[in-house]
């Protein structure tokens, strides 16, 4: 309609209160209606005064009662001539129709009429003419619309202020309205415009036009910048400096304040049982069946049963033990083997230390070495002078005044002994005592046996490491205000034995007893219950092995008074311990022992005693009628020490001998006899000075003297085990190692050290080297700590060298004492098999014998018949063989 | 008699130390070593035998402990269980 489109255009003024949802632009009062005109709708809201219509589409109806909805056919449109697009156009969409004519088409249609739905509205309708619109937007359902009321059909053909078409009314519900024009009425404005006015927006600034022109060659030409300071132009730049803002300066005043707080306090009570420890103890015994029982059980057909059944298993599982161990670690022992493989070629002695001095040392020579056993670094060497016998016995006055002493070195000061033994005479051998290591005792060229107590010094041998110089704890007394700055400090001796009782030669091996032996007056081993060393044997070449006991001897009283009156004449000089007082000069062995040579008239110079075990002799003179050797190596083992043991003794002329000192009593005379000896052997050249039991095996012996050394075994007395052949130079001395089960050291009488190592090779030693000019003269071993393994060695001129025993010397492979043992046992084997071919070869060499004698015995014919027939029998064999050649042809044969 | 001979066949065996029959309790019946030794050693080993059986039944209800063995580094007991009876034995294996 020709109004709505202009009425599209007015001014929006706000939304439609009615149905907000569309902005209404003008609102007409009616009466008692106020009518908003939608925008865009075209319909508009009637309002009462009073109250609002809540929603549009609900309320079309009753916003817009006077508007019908009608759809017109063609039929009905030909009918009223209000043919869409001929009749009614759009232009002029209303068509005014008679009522007459409308009810004349009821009737004639009647329910088929278009306006049957209307037909109380047309009825009803006061006027003489209808109104119908085209309604071509379909805004209420259909295409034409009934007005049904003179007032909006007035409105609609008059001039339109404010008509709208109603919007669409429920779908699919036409409703019948009359429409009514509205009323022209004169505005009455209540004082809504300054409302509107307050409410519209208008432009209340008057738009400024600009004309901006420029230069048409400008356009799209290039931009020149220029820089321009920002300081030049005032004002070109604004600055906003910081200024202390008054608002945020506020000073804090500091108050003291106290605050307490304050727990809430509550009472509260429990109440727990109270646990206390109580004593409490159970005693209980395990249950045990009587025998009955046992006897019962044992014998059931049940037990008899499971044992069967069980054996089997069990059995199973010992053998496999007994096959091999499990859990035994290849791998770990493959390693150590490797080691041991590639370290040998390292084997070497390295020279730690050697100590010498001139002052003392001068024309001596080392008689004995022995390390400390409890301080590191101390080593004590005694020396005697390099005499030989005439001259010894030409200078004795000399000698008598220049004593040889025995010096404490240690390797702290190589130059200047720490410590000086004073000795009576020239000392052979000595040795600390092992239970405590102040006691020495030593065995002297005449005979005596000389002991000291070197307890005072002992602070000072610990602490030698600190220097040579500074002893000064030490009371300032005669003796050692002698002795200045570096002087070694000088003991007297303690106690001496008895020169009557004594031996009659030089002692030349002395060793104590360990502390769990012990031997009483009559010879017989009991166990020791002190725990120190109390006891000592000695050996010396007049054929007797003395027993000496520390303690004081329960003598008789004469001696004692002996004793006493001694006391009382000497005085002992100061500064001499008095441990030994009670044995001084008047030392008497406990037990001699004699030997006296085999089948020999005379008196051989005994040497060497290996001593197994104890012994048990009765006193003195017992006659042995076998040699007696000198100095003994004693290693007592840890038997009971109440058996009877066998010794091995070797001799100055290379006997060695194995006997047993069980001591047996004669029948017819009473007294105590030993045996024979069981076995003598003599393999040795020279002297026997060493024979010394291997430390790993208890029953292996080695034995050096002359220009060999043998290895023997005790209980295989067919005869060494080992013995090697003739070195070039005499052997002087040897020891084991004290590590490794088949290596021992011998030291020759050209200055060198042969070490031999019976896994590596057995006919000559291992490694030689060369350690002095002189002759060697002692050697001992001593492991310090598992890293440090010395050799002390002393040669001629009375150097004592310490050597460092390299890692593969000292460390023995994993299963080297087992090599070693099966080594011996194959040795013995190979022995007793020698034994036995000996015999078998004995008893073939008499049967050849007798073979020769019977063909000897046989007459002259027999022996030419014999000949006849063996030539004819070989005749036959040659034959034979010339045919199997094919060389002979039937009977042929060559001359 | 039978039981004898088969129990000083295995104490015969090398490096065997001892041997112990203990019954279902615990309690020895048999036995070639001290006293105390034995029922320590019987009690000590019948609990562990138990549990060492308990362990594997539990695990399978269809299996059962035949033998027990445990190696120390001074020796190995060996344990055969039955229903009603223990065979315990000390062995000092090779070496």
């Amino acid at each position: 309609m020709s109004n709505t489109e202009q009425n599209s255009s007015k001014n929006i003024l706000g939304i439609c209160p009615l149905c907000t949802l569309a902005w209404f632009y003008r609102y007409t009062r009616g009466l008692n209606t106020v009518n908003f005109i939608h925008s865009d709708t075209k319909f508009s809201h009637t309002k009462s005064a009073d109250c609002y219509f809540v929603n549009a589409r609900e309320e079309t109806n009753k916003c817009h009662p006077e508007i019908f909805p009608l759809v017109f056919t063609e039929k009905t449109q030909e009918i009223f001539n209000c043919r869409i697009n001929e009749d009614i156009t759009e232009e002029k969409p209303y068509k005014l129709l008679k009522k007459e004519d409308i009810i004349q088409d009821m009737k004639t249609r009647a329910a088929v009429s278009d306006f049957h739905p209307v037909k109380k509205i047309v009825l009803d309708y006061p006027g003489e003419e209808l109104l119908v619109v085209l309604d071509t937007e379909f805004k209420y359902g259909q295409n034409f619309y009934l007005v049904a009321t003179e007032e909006a059909k007035e409105s609609f053909l008059n001039p339109p202020e404010a008509v709208e078409e109603e919007e669409e009314t429920k779908e699919g519900t036409p409703e019948e309205y009359v429409y009514k024009p509205p009323v022209r009425k004169p505005w009455v404005s209540l004082g809504s415009e300054k409302e509107i006015e307050e409410e519209s927006v208008t432009e209340s600034l008057r738009k400024m036009k600009y004309m901006i022109s420029r230069v048409r060659r400008e356009f799209g030409s290039k931009v020149k910048f220029t820089d321009r300071n920002a300081s030049s132009v005032k004002d070109g730049y604004i600055d906003c400096t910081s200024y202390q803002d008054k608002n945020f300066i506020i000073k804090k005043l500091e108050k003291d304040v106290g605050a307490q707080v304050v727990p809430k306090v509550r009472e509260m009570s429990t109440q727990t049982k109270w646990t206390y420890p109580r004593n409490a103890a159970t005693q209980y015994f395990p249950r045990v069946f009587s025998d009955e029982e046992k006897e019962m059980h044992l014998s059931s057909d049940d037990l008899k049963e499971f044992i069967i059944s069980v054996v089997l298993r069990v059995e199973i599982a010992l053998q496999q033990n007994e096959i091999m161990n499990a859990f035994f670690d290849d791998w770990k022992a493959l390693a150590e083997d490797e080691s041991a493989f590639g370290g040998k070629s390292d084997a070497y002695l390295k020279e730690y230390q050697s100590f010498t001095d001139l002052h003392y040392l001068k024309h001596r020579t080392v008689s004995c070495v022995c390390w400390h056993p409890t301080i590191y670094g101390i080593i004590a060497v005694s020396v005697t002078e390099r005499l030989s016998h005439e001259e010894r016995i030409s200078q004795s006055g000399k000698l008598l005044l220049q004593k040889s002493p025995i010096l404490f070195w240690s390797f702290s000061d190589p130059i200047h002994p720490q410590l000086m033994l004073e000795c009576p005479e020239d000392i052979y051998c000595f040795e600390f005592c092992p239970s405590d290591p102040n006691i020495i005792a030593g065995g002297c060229i005449n005979g005596q046996v000389v002991l000291w107590d070197i307890s005072e010094y002992e602070e000072k041998l610990q602490n030698a490491k600190t220097g040579a110089g500074g002893s000064k704890n030490t009371t300032p007394t005669f003796i050692q205000a002698q002795q200045s700055g570096k002087e070694p400090h000088f003991v007297r001796y303690c106690a001496v034995s008895s020169i009557e009782y004594g031996h009659k030669t030089v002692i030349t091996d002395i060793h104590w007893l360990p502390d769990f032996f012990e031997v009483n007056r009559m010879g017989i081993t009991f166990e020791n219950r002190a725990g120190v060393c109390v006891q000592l044997v000695t050996c010396s070449p007049d054929c007797s092995i003395l027993f000496w006991d520390l303690r004081a001897l329960k003598t008789p009283l004469q001696n004692s008074a002996e004793k006493v009156k001694e006391e009382k004449v000497i005085e002992a000089p100061p500064d001499v311990p008095t441990t030994f007082k009670h044995l001084d000069l008047s030392w008497r062995p406990l037990i001699k022992v004699l030997y006296i040579m085999y089948r020999h008239a005379d008196f051989s110079q005994p040497f060497k005693i290996n001593l197994a075990y104890l012994v048990e002799t009765p006193i003195l003179q017992t006659k042995y009628r076998h040699i007696l050797t000198k100095a003994f190596a004693i290693n007592i083992s840890h038997s009971s020490p109440t058996c009877i043991y066998l010794i091995s003794l070797a001799s100055q002329d290379g006997e060695m001998i194995y006997s047993d000192w069980k001591m047996e009593r004669e029948s017819d005379s009473g007294r105590l006899i030993s045996q024979k000896p069981a076995n003598k052997y003599i393999i040795h050249d020279g002297i026997v000075h060493t024979v010394q039991r291997s430390p790993f095996f208890k029953d292996i012996i080695l034995s050096i003297g002359g220009w060999n050394f043998a290895i023997w075994k005790e209980g295989v007395t067919s005869g060494p085990i080992l013995q090697s052949c003739c070195s070039s130079k005499r052997y002087t001395v040897g020891h084991w190692s004290l590590s490794r089960a088949g290596v021992f050291f011998v030291g020759r009488e050209d200055g060198n050290i042969d070490i031999w190592d019976l896994l590596e090779k057995t006919h000559e030693p291992s490694q030689t080297q060369n350690i002095s000019i002189s002759m060697i003269t002692c050697i001992k071993p001593w492991i310090v700590s598992s890293k440090q393994h010395f050799l002390a060695i002393s040669d001629d001129f009375g150097t004592l060298h310490i050597l460092e025993i390299s890692w593969a010397l000292s460390h023995p492979s994993s299963n080297e004492r087992a090599s070693v043992l099966h080594y011996f046992e194959r040795e013995i084997k190979h022995l007793d098999y020698f034994e036995q071919r000996q015999e078998f070869r004995a008893k073939e060499r008499k049967e050849l014998e007798l073979e020769t004698q019977r063909k000897k015995t046989k007459s002259r014919e027999q022996m030419e018949e014999e000949m006849n027939m063996n030539y004819v029998d070989f005749l036959d064999v040659e034959k034979k063989i010339l045919t199997e050649l094919g060389l002979l042809k039937g009977t042929d044969r060559f001359a | 008699a039978e039981v004898e001979e088969t129990l000083k066949r295995i104490q015969a065996h090398k490096g065997v130390i001892g041997t112990i029959v203990v019954n279902a309790e615990g309690i020895p019946i048999r036995t070639t070593l001290d006293n105390s030794t034995t029922v320590q050693y019987a009690g000590l080993l019948h609990q562990l035998t138990m549990k060492a059986r308990s362990t594997v039944r539990d695990i399978d209800p269809q299996n059962d402990l035949t033998f027990l063995r445990i190696r120390s580094k001074k020796h190995e007991i060996m344990v055969a269980p039955d229903k009603e009876y223990l065979l315990i034995v000390i062995q000092n294996p090779c070496e």
